[in-house]
């Protein structure tokens, strides 16, 4: 199995993919029990976002390391709408199109590391990071 | 996919048996609905003990689910929340709400007939 995985997102089935190659990739770098669900729950809702607000997008999956210890790192790109308050995008409760607001606050509470770099008319790019403990 | 429902008298059992999809939970809504109307059921249990996932959006759609069926006269009890799910779910900040939970399939029917029954006692 190869350290990096990239899927295209452009449908919702594509979510389950991406849901199927996190689970098996971090499996592979060494996550396990209810680590392997939470990587996999974060996917899932960034890979949801993609869809919602950009239409499609890429997902990619790869072997993170820092100071001895390794991980998984996904980073979520589109070439969509982007956000104009990342603030605000990350307050729980808050959505601009009628969900529950908890996806990107939740993905964040699930991940040891979260950044979102977006430009309003460029699109957004989510980087979030687990380690093994 | 197509998840299958079955009927097992004033029951409807939805069993979950692969991975779902958006369009797949979607689905499930709407023939839920329907055959709890068919079949004039008193009671549905979701066995979701299948699913590896539950995000915002499988959650919002669960409790839809739930929150029609009872407007559609019938009890709702979610059965076989995996452990790891559980944990996974409370961290992203999500929860089931007054959707009732029951470990697994058989509490589930405990459950469920102990709310039909306390539904005929109130009217």
């Amino acid at each position: 199995m190869t350290d990096e995985k990239r899927i295209a997102i452009r449908f919702d089935g594509d979510i389950v993919t991406a849901r199927q190659e996190g689970r098996s990739l971090a499996a592979h770098f060494g996550f396990s029990g209810s680590d392997l669900t939470v990587i996999t729950t974060a996917i899932s809702e960034v890979a949801r976002n993609i869809i919602q607000y950009a239409g499609s997008g890429e997902i990619i999956l790869r072997l993170a390391r820092k100071n001895g210890k390794s991980g998984i790192v996904i980073i979520a790109s589109d070439n969509g709408p982007g956000i104009s308050n990342i603030n605000k995008a990350l307050q729980d409760g808050y959505s601009t199109s009628n969900g529950l607001g908890i996806g990107l606050p939740g993905a964040k509470r699930l991940m040891d590391e979260f950044t979102i770099v977006s430009q309003v008319g460029k699109g957004t790019t989510i980087t979030m990071k687990k380690w093994i403990r | 996919m197509e998840i299958p429902i079955f009927k097992q008298g004033e029951y409807l059992i939805v069993s979950i048996q692969s991975v779902l999809a958006d369009v797949d939970l979607m689905k499930l809504q709407d023939n839920l609905v329907t055959q709890v109307g068919k079949y004039h059921t008193r009671g549905v249990i979701m066995d979701i003990g299948y699913l590896d996932v539950i995000d915002s959006f499988a959650a919002r759609t669960l409790r839809n689910i739930a929150y029609m069926v009872k407007l559609r006269g019938a009890e709702v009890v979610i059965v076989g929340i995996q452990p790891d799910v559980a944990y996974a779910m409370v961290q992203l900040g999500l929860s089931l709400k007054e959707v009732e939970t029951a470990l697994d399939l058989e509490e589930g029917l405990v459950l469920l007939k102990q709310r039909i029954k306390a539904g005929r006692d109130n009217d």
